[in-house]
């Protein structure tokens, strides 16, 4: 009992954890490189145990995203969304993939959110971003290793301290 | 290669509730998106739930406060020295200036008041302080520390030391939302100092310069004018600097001149801005002229038609005014403004 909970609170810790860290502003000149984080979180989960994560909490999640933002409610619902149900249905070939992989893939995703995201905002009127747009995908699969090992080795150690 | 397969996670097999649940997904957050870009009513969703964002935004600005605050208590001697030097030597010759122009503004202020103007170079300012937080990339959007309860409302006037920053766009109680003049979507009207030309600055793509795409082939622009607000549009208040042109160069199409321009304001940099409390004159007609003259019971009735064409002749200055007529005459002017 004790057990899931704390497991229940780390799993949501995480994701308010990627909404704090979408939110803080990195130095200027730094700032095209902010990867994604709600979206690595929410893969990170995916791949880990697929049956917590469903589309209403990729939904949920976004649409929480969109308040912090205060752009457009829904953009990022959908776009997490989209991710999450890509990810679920590939999930059982993704876990056994290589470290390497799994980063190529999860660039993938994040390209294919970068696109969505271009289309949102181009059918919403906005003009085409810079060339840096492009950056963020590629640093959140560089990125990707480290999340992965880390919060899988806090998941370890969690379950360690509470056995 | 399939180890344990059960029915939650299949290898290959594709899920049709799965993919159902998708579209009505993707279907409402379509629906969401369409209508808050059609309605707005985000900023109504987000007033409510202010609650809870506000006191995010506070924590997720702690880090880059944290940080400012630990550049300070790191920072060598020297470099604070030299700073508060720089500072002061600042306020010196902002004084000096100010002084200067005390007695041209004096002056001024006379002068106006002989002209009956209503503009005035007094300033009615709120300072606010930034909090660091990152609303998505390429969004030039920046979050302020005050808000509806200390009287801030959409389109108040952002500034700077050095000049205009934006605009703010969204209030909620306790913080702000500002757009910046270097956004997209953001445009304001603007003359240029040396030749009085008026356009608009557009902001960028790129985020860090204003584009002016329309400025005639034959005029007088060149790298290095000053650009102020023209006060055109009755958001900006005129006379502020907005930027300073970088390059000037034709349109592909030939029939504009196209510049860019450096904003004047530390859009980056800046932690303390302004808020500027009284904003320009409305555009737009003017308001009614309250009534004057005598009360309308002593006017005429509109309906009664035989006492209207004889009104020419009893206005005209060479009648001689027939003491009954000239009355309804005067209440009748009176009441049309």
């Amino acid at each position: 009992m004790n057990k899931v909970r704390v497991r229940q609170l780390w799993f949501a810790a995480t994701l308010l954890m990627s909404l704090f860290l979408m939110l803080i502003p990195l130095p200027g000149p730094l700032t095209p490189f902010k990867p994604y984080w709600p979206a690595l979180i929410l893969l990170y989960w995916c791949l880990q145990s697929g049956d917590r994560v469903t589309l209403g909490l990729a939904f949920c999640l976004g649409v929480a995203a969109d308040l912090f933002d205060g752009i457009l409610l829904g953009e990022q619902a959908l776009r997490l969304t989209a991710m999450v149900f890509i990810a679920l249905r590939f999930r059982s070939r993704l876990r056994f993939f290589p470290m390497w992989q799994q980063s190529l893939a999860v660039l993938a995703f994040l390209l294919n959110d970068r696109i969505l995201l271009l289309l949102i905002r181009v059918f919403g009127g906005d003009p085409l971003p810079p060339v840096e747009y492009w950056i963020s995908p590629l640093v959140g699969a560089a990125l990707w290793p480290f999340v992965f090992l880390i919060l899988d080795d806090l998941r370890a150690r969690l379950r360690i301290h509470e056995a | 290669m399939a180890l344990n397969r059960d029915d939650k996670s299949p290898l290959f097999a594709p899920g049709v509730a799965g993919t159902l649940r998708l579209i009505v997904y993707l279907a409402l957050a379509c629906v969401l998106m369409v209508l808050d870009h059609r309605g707005g009513w985000l900023g109504n969703v987000r007033y409510g739930l202010s609650l809870v964002v506000e006191p995010i935004y506070r924590i997720a600005g702690l880090p880059s406060q944290g940080f400012q605050a630990a550049t300070v208590a790191f920072a060598d001697r020297q470099r604070l020295t030299e700073q508060n030097q720089r500072l002061r030597e600042d306020l010196l010759l902002a004084n000096a200036k100010l002084n200067r122009m005390a007695s041209v503004a004096e002056q001024n202020q006379r002068l106006k008041e002989l002209l009956d103007t209503q503009h005035s170079l007094s300033l009615n300012v709120q300072l606010a302080r930034l909090i660091g937080v990152d609303l998505g990339s390429f969004r030039h959007r920046i979050v302020l520390n005050v808000g509806a309860r200390d009287k801030v409302q959409a389109g108040q006037v952002v500034i700077d030391a050095r000049g205009v920053m934006g605009q703010i766009v969204d209030v909620m109680p306790t913080t702000s939302v500002a757009m910046l003049i270097t956004d997209p979507n953001h445009a304001i009207p603007v003359t240029i100092e040396r030749t009085g030309l008026r356009t608009v600055a557009y902001g960028s793509r790129a985020g860090d310069a204003l584009t002016l795409p329309n400025i005639p082939v034959s005029a007088d622009v060149q790298a290095g004018d000053k650009l102020v607000t023209s006060g055109l549009g009755g958001r900006f208040p005129p006379g502020f600097p907005v930027g300073e042109i970088r390059d000037v160069a034709q349109t592909p199409s030939g029939t504009f001149l196209s510049a860019q321009a450096k904003p004047a304001a530390d859009l980056d940099r800046s932690e303390d801005v302004l808020l500027l409390h009284d904003l320009a004159e409305p555009a737009g007609p003017l308001p009614l002229a309250p009534d004057v003259g005598p009360p309308a019971n002593l006017a005429p009735d509109p309906n009664a038609p035989p006492v209207t064409p004889t009104l020419p002749s009893v206005t005209s200055p060479t009648a001689t005014p027939l003491p009954a007529r000239s009355s309804t005459a005067a209440s009748s002017t009176g009441t049309t403004p």
